[in-house]
């Protein structure tokens, strides 16, 4: 009886959310919502909508200039930042305040990243190391908000940042070192017989290393949201038995706070690393 | 029937994935184990830590490519 009554709940839930296809309410049955392109049967919500960027204003096609949710939640990052920023060096109190230890937090951790792996004359790169770790982490904080979109997991976002960084480190090794900075390719430490073959595959992986750096973020983050998604699926077909799914939701998000911070820490400290291959390119 | 194939072979790619948290697992249990001989020497090697997650965790991402490729783009 008690079942019968949730399931019924279930279905008024699922209709009552047909609209907007929320987080919660999944749709169950009901050939209102089917996405084009998916079939019919098993979970009716699709964990890889979500990550559709879709025009703010109007209909039609997407060009490189046309305001999507994408820029609106990398917009909304790059304000939060700025507002974390201006309030927090605003006061300069003795005694901190909140947001000011949360700025001089993020400076000193960023600092002595940059300065612990890639050395004190990569200091220069300082700005550009806080500014990268920043966006990161504050994207993918707002992409945990019910609603919002990880702009994050585009990875046409995080391509450019890290051809961006691969362009910056490859530039910066040639004007510091001239010639010499291909010896990064030419392991002296190696036979002579060996060092060829070597030196192919470090060619390899030093031109995939934008690949695995974009790639890398964009992926985390995007398992991470569908993963909620299907236990948000599960969710809406499972009437009283949801709360499990809920449960694992909830857990799910935690992991998704751990994640969001290491993966903006590990995109950080490969830019340092990156950073001291440049400077110093002998092995 | 080709398309059917990409999926499999899609599949089979995500194998990847289960080999790069072999990896990651050893990078991490192989940093606790050295940590808890010595504490005091843990908190410096946090950054090598996650510089070595990161490059076992590389390969896995070419293996996530390659799914994605054969899923979007075949």
């Amino acid at each position: 009886m008690s079942e019968d009554t949730a399931t019924n709940g279930a279905e008024t839930l699922a209709e009552s959310g047909s609209g907007h296809g929320g987080d919660a309410a999944a749709a169950v049955g009901g050939s209102s919502h089917d996405i084009p392109g998916v079939a019919p049967s098993g979970l009716q919500i699709h964990p890889m909508e979500q990550f559709e960027p879709a025009r703010l204003f109007g209909e039609g096609e997407i060009f490189w200039y046309t305001p999507t949710n994408v820029t609106l939640w990398m917009l909304l990052a790059v304000l939060s930042v700025a507002l974390l920023m201006v309030m927090g060096t605003s006061g300069r109190a003795i005694i901190p305040s909140r947001a000011q230890s949360t700025a001089e937090l993020a400076y000193g951790f960023v600092r002595k990243m940059v300065e612990d792996v890639a050395g004190k004359d990569a200091l220069g790169f300082f700005p550009y190391i806080m500014t990268l770790f920043l966006f990161i982490v504050t994207a993918n904080l707002l992409a945990i908000l019910p609603m919002s979109f990880s702009s994050t997991s585009q990875i046409v976002v995080t391509a450019v940042m890290a051809l961006a960084v691969f362009l910056t480190v490859t530039i910066l090794g040639f004007v510091k070192n001239g010639m010499k900075f291909l010896g990064l390719f030419w392991v002296s430490s190696a036979p002579l017989a060996l060092r060829p073959i070597l030196a192919v595959i470090e060619l390899i992986s030093y031109f995939v290393r934008p690949v695995s750096h974009s790639v890398r973020l964009a992926g985390n983050i995007m398992a991470g949201h569908a993963v909620v998604k299907v236990f948000a699926g599960f969710a809406g077909v499972l009437g009283l038995g949801s709360v499990l799914p809920i449960l694992a939701i909830t857990s799910v998000l935690a992991l998704e706070l751990l994640v969001s911070f290491v993966q903006a820490y590990v995109f950080a400290i490969l830019t340092c690393v990156y950073l001291k291959d440049a400077l110093h390119p002998s092995h | 029937m080709e398309g059917q194939l990409a999926h499999i072979g899609a599949g089979l790619a995500a194998i990847g994935s289960g080999a790069a948290a072999i990896g990651v697992g050893n990078v991490a249990g192989s940093f606790l184990s050295g940590a808890l001989r010595n504490p005091s020497a843990a908190a410096g090697q946090t950054a090598t830590l996650f510089i070595g997650i990161a490059f076992a965790e590389a390969l896995g991402i070419f293996a996530f490519l390659v799914a994605l490729l054969l899923m979007f783009a075949v």
